[in-house]
């Protein structure tokens, strides 16, 4: 039955595409962009269709090659797998159709065949660290992953490649670290195997050993995720990454480490390990909780609106580390819907900075003013709609992931995490409103730009990119208004077991 | 406590979204003006129409009610037209139409510019007040604050001048930071409870709580919604807001933002912590101490006012906490004061709002010095003026001093007689920051002028009606919509037992 099969198809079709996009743009180059295009297509339908199959008939084991554990791989479907692995390939399907036209600008045309390649090596690597059930495993997939994203940075503008180089350094220390942690837990439980080690731990209780490994794969991780104060590698990565990269690493990137250690903390080691044993999950939450304000406040100072929207990002992922930290049921349905949330936010933010350079061929703040609502009005309005959401005014999504997160640190108790959250979202309004105010009530400075500006009016994207823009900021309010369905539908089932 | 018969219907649903609707068509009749302004007013007309169809049953004590769909789990997004709810939104739907007209005059005479994206977010700035006046719960009253939060900025800002930049910002500095404490002592309120539906008598009756908690869940509460009721120290974003156009002053800064505030604790205290938990732990002092600073210092500061709308700013500070001081008194008669100067205090303001925008559009005068005789140029313009002022120094015939006496008749009863000397003092200083105005505007020989004639219908005429409304109402405060009745209903349901 292809369901049973189910939990390894995403990560093959992407992997299949990854190797058939240089074969067959040897015959046809246009061709790569529209079997990545395809591929992702494809796995959209099969990862959300395996959401539905999960939540109707619980979670589906799947061992490679006919091997079961611990001896052999397995890949394992569960609500929160299936759930991330449909956030991750639809909204990478949205990035997608609207990077046909930006890599067409942005990138050299002999690079965009193996672009595309990397882009699906990327997304398989992406996939299958959700869906495997296996330590190692997940480290092969980690170090696919981010090879492929040193790759797909590195072709950006001229300080590219030294931002791919320090992301390439900090990132192998992080996957060295992750691995290690790996090694010690093998060394002492004698397993690679998720379910296996979770069932082991217990047994062996607090073992300095067991500790340090914990320590070494939330640190690993904690890189991935751009943990502060582990997020030196990302502002740079994301502003000199081509603005296709940009939107596709920003929704999704950071979240597969945030992935990482909500399904190690929570669903290996379990609560009360992480939280009364070690308690690592409050000083995850701590450091999260500095990383929103120092992500806020960088965010408020910078000029370039791609490198505003990094920072934003590190102040964002410190949402999800927080409400893992708290593991408390709504703390965890907050960062579990926080990485859908974010996802819609950074990518229709993204896609907006894209636009921008698509068609002034900047994105840089200073230079913006109300001219631009004129020539772009949907764009600038989908700007508007993301900025809405990140403050969090509701029935925009933002205003639901902090609901949810403000619920699981007043059943915590923790005032300041209360107020961190809080204040966290005036930070945001700061940054994003002075651009608001820009475009929209901001008229030029000089009388030469004006006419400049008036020679050029309406010139929008083309709808390729339009509509994808579009598509995202509505769906912001969409999500929004519809997230008890998923919160209840998926989410309350995605919870660890126990709760 | 009286039961209430409650029935689904979709009207108060409606009633927030027909101004919505508007919006499109206002966006896509943008090049022909006449046609844009007839949307604005139709939907004006029809808003009011739908809300006063709800009165009956609001008197009745028969509550119309609409759930949509869960918003998050437990919590729909649900709108039930109460009487107090159908009270504010008759105030704010009633006197969007006199506004909408009035703009017009307004923003024509001026040569405004970006008339259509003021027009538009004038109209969503109502549903969201009316959103907000029917509001079934916490949730989806924060849903509506907020949209009126963001609504509201473009039209601070509407001049776009360097001043109104900056009030603008400072708009959304107040406004933004209130939102986020609603939103954490909402989240508060359900981990206690789990549920926020607005109850009359209050939804945590019954609930064991402590001191420690309920004390700074009260001060997250005021906090969240006593920036838009500008309470003393919160209120400075407010005269800073005058930097908006006269009409948004008028109908937003009077009436519909501010009102959202106050009747925003009149939510939280009578409905979330209802009067027993308020009296057993002394939150109503806490309003009373910062009504009382605010309408004494708001009303000294108005004096020192050159500047018309900011005197008219600090005014309207010091008269809103008069309807939280009658929520502090915790008595029934106080509330009926409460919520009658809620409707009463708004006919008043959008009078002088409405004088002081036409004196500006005429005469380009802002500033009360400069006004010397033009009571002879502006006749009837000065003379809702005065009506007004008389009014909200609560002298009869005019409608203020009957919401005034309910307030003061609300302390003599709980034996609060210290706050009633505020409120003698207090219409003193109203006296003394109007009186300048009336006696310049009519006894003081002006330079020139004297020829000109009125201000354009547009603007003259509905600020006439305001006037008269507000002397009618100080006659027969039942004539119309049956405010007292209305109020009286509310404050039944709250306190429960007859009326007195």
């Amino acid at each position: 039955m292809i369901q049973n099969n189910a939990p390894a198809l995403v990560p093959l079709i992407f992997l299949f595409a990854g190797i058939i996009i240089p074969l067959a743009a040897l015959k046809l180059r246009s061709s790569a962009y529209f079997i990545a295009l395809g591929a992702t297509l494809a796995s959209t339908i099969v990862s959300i269709s395996n959401v539905i199959f999960v939540l109707d008939s619980g979670p589906v084991r799947y061992f490679f090659g006919g091997w079961p554990p611990p001896i052999g791989i397995e890949y394992v479907l569960d609500p929160l797998s299936a759930f991330l692995t449909a956030v991750i390939n639809g909204i990478t399907l949205i990035v997608l159709i609207h990077a046909g036209k930006i890599v067409e600008k942005e990138i050299q045309e002999h690079r965009r065949v193996p672009y595309y390649a990397l882009v699906m090596l990327f997304l398989c690597g992406c996939n299958g660290i959700i869906l495997t059930g296996d330590f190692f495993n997940l480290y092969v997939f980690l170090e696919i992953s981010s090879l492929a994203l040193y790759g797909m940075v590195a072709v950006g503008d001229k300080k590219a490649p030294i931002s791919a180089f320090r992301y390439l350094i900090m990132g192998t220390v992080g996957g060295g670290f992750y691995l290690l942690g790996v090694g010690f837990l093998y060394v002492h439980t004698g397993s690679l195997n998720m379910a296996d080690i979770k069932e082991i731990l217990p047994v062996l209780g607090t073992n300095p050993v067991v500790i340090v490994a914990l320590s070494l794969m939330v640190l690993g991780f904690g890189i991935k995720m751009a943990l502060f104060p582990l997020h030196g590698w990302l502002p740079d990565a994301y502003t000199h990454a081509p603005s296709a990269s940009s939107s596709i690493m920003a929704p999704i990137g950071v979240k597969i480490g945030a992935y990482g250690i909500l399904r190690i903390l929570l669903f290996v080691f379990g609560i009360k390990f992480v939280t009364q044993v070690f308690p690592i999950a409050q000083i995850l939450t701590w450091f999260s909780a500095a990383g929103i304000i120092y992500g806020s406040i960088m965010a408020i100072s910078q000029d370039e609106m791609k490198r505003m929207l990094a920072y934003s990002s590190i102040s964002q992922i410190g949402y999800i580390g927080l409400g893992i930290g708290l593991a408390n049921p709504y703390g965890i349905i907050g960062a579990v819907l926080h990485i859908l949330n974010h996802g819609l936010m950074k990518a229709c933010l993204f896609l907006v900075a894209g636009n921008f350079r698509m068609k002034l061929g900047h994105s840089n703040i200073k230079n913006f003013n109300d001219t631009l609502r004129k020539k772009m009005p949907w764009t600038t309005a989908a700007f508007a709609a993301g900025a809405l959401a990140m403050v969090g005014i509701p029935p925009t999504v933002g205003f639901f992931s902090k609901w949810y997160l403000a619920l699981g640190t007043i059943e915590n108790k923790s005032w300041i995490l209360l107020a961190v959250i809080l204040l966290s979202s005036l930070l945001n309004a700061v940054y994003f409103f002075r651009i608001i105010e820009k475009i929209y009530f901001r008229s030029p400075s000089s009388k030469q730009e004006e006419k400049e500006h008036q020679s050029r009016k309406g010139t929008e994207v083309a709808a390729s990119m339009l509509i994808p823009t579009l598509v995202l900021a509505g769906a912001l309010f969409i999500f929004g208004l519809l997230n008890t369905i998923i919160v209840k539908g998926v989410l309350m089932k995605v919870l660890p077991p126990g709760m | 406590m009286n039961m209430s018969d409650i029935y689904t219907s979709a009207v108060p649903l409606y009633a927030v979204l027909v101004s919505l609707a508007a919006v499109p068509l206002i966006i896509l009749s943008a090049k022909r003006q006449n046609l844009r302004e007839f949307w604005t007013i139709a939907a004006g007309v029809v808003k009011f129409i739908l809300v006063l169809t709800l009165l009956p049953g609001a008197l009745e004590n028969r509550v119309a009610t609409v759930r949509l769909f869960e918003i998050t789990p437990n919590i729909q997004l649900a709108l039930k037209a109460d009487a107090v709810g159908v009270f504010f939104a008759i105030v704010a739907s009633g006197l969007w139409i006199l506004t909408s007209i009035y703009s017009i005059g307004y923003m024509r005479g001026l040569g405004e510019h970006k008339q259509t994206r003021y027009f538009s977010y004038f109209a969503v700035c109502l549903s969201s007040t009316i959103g907000i006046a029917f509001a079934a719960n916490l949730v989806t009253f924060i849903l509506f604050y907020e949209i009126l939060t963001i609504a509201t900025y473009p039209l601070v800002i509407h001049k776009e001048t360097k001043e109104a930049i900056y009030a603008g910002r400072k708009y959304l500095a107040y406004t933004l930071t209130g939102g986020v404490f609603l939103i954490a002592a909402a989240a508060w309120t359900y981990q206690l409870n789990g549920n926020l539906d607005f109850v009359p008598g209050g939804l945590l009756q019954g609930l064991a709580l402590t001191a420690g908690t309920a004390v700074p869940l009260f001060f997250l509460f005021i906090a969240g919604v006593g920036v838009k009721a500008s309470i003393m120290p919160l209120h400075s974003w407010l005269p800073t807001a005058m930097a908006a156009p006269t009409p948004v002053s008028a109908l937003l800064h009077a009436v519909a933002v501010v009102k959202a505030g106050v009747f925003g604790i009149i939510r939280v205290s009578m409905f979330i912590f209802g009067p027993d938990i308020m009296v057993q732990f002394g939150l109503n002092r806490i309003l009373i101490v910062f009504a009382v600073i605010t309408i004494l210092v708001g009303s000294l500061l108005a004096l020192k006012q050159d500047n018309l709308k900011k005197r008219l700013a600090y005014s309207t500070i010091a008269h809103l906490s008069y309807i939280v001081l009658g929520v502090g008194i915790m008595s029934s008669t106080a509330l009926i004061g409460s919520l009658l100067h809620i409707a009463f205090h708004a006919t008043m303001k959008i009078t002088l709002f409405f004088c002081a925008g036409a004196i500006y559009v005429h005469l380009h005068k802002e500033n009360i010095s400069e006004l010397d005789g033009i009571g002879k140029t502006m006749p009837w313009t000065l003379g809702a003026f005065t009506v007004a002022s008389i009014g909200l120094a609560g002298i009869p015939p005019v409608n203020g001093f009957i919401s005034k006496w309910y307030l003061g008749a609300g302390a003599a009863d709980s034996g609060q007689f210290l706050l009633i000397v505020v409120l003698v003092v207090s219409g003193i200083l109203n006296v003394a920051y109007f009186s300048p105005i009336v006696h310049r505007s009519f006894f003081r020989k002006g330079q020139e002028q004297e020829t000109q004639k009125e201000a354009k219908p547009a603007m003259v005429i509905p600020l006439v009606l305001t006037a008269c409304l507000s002397l009618v109402f100080g006659l027969f405060p039942n004539l119309f919509f049956s405010f007292f009745r209305l109020a009286a209903q509310a404050v039944t349901g709250i306190f429960g037992g007859p009326l007195p």
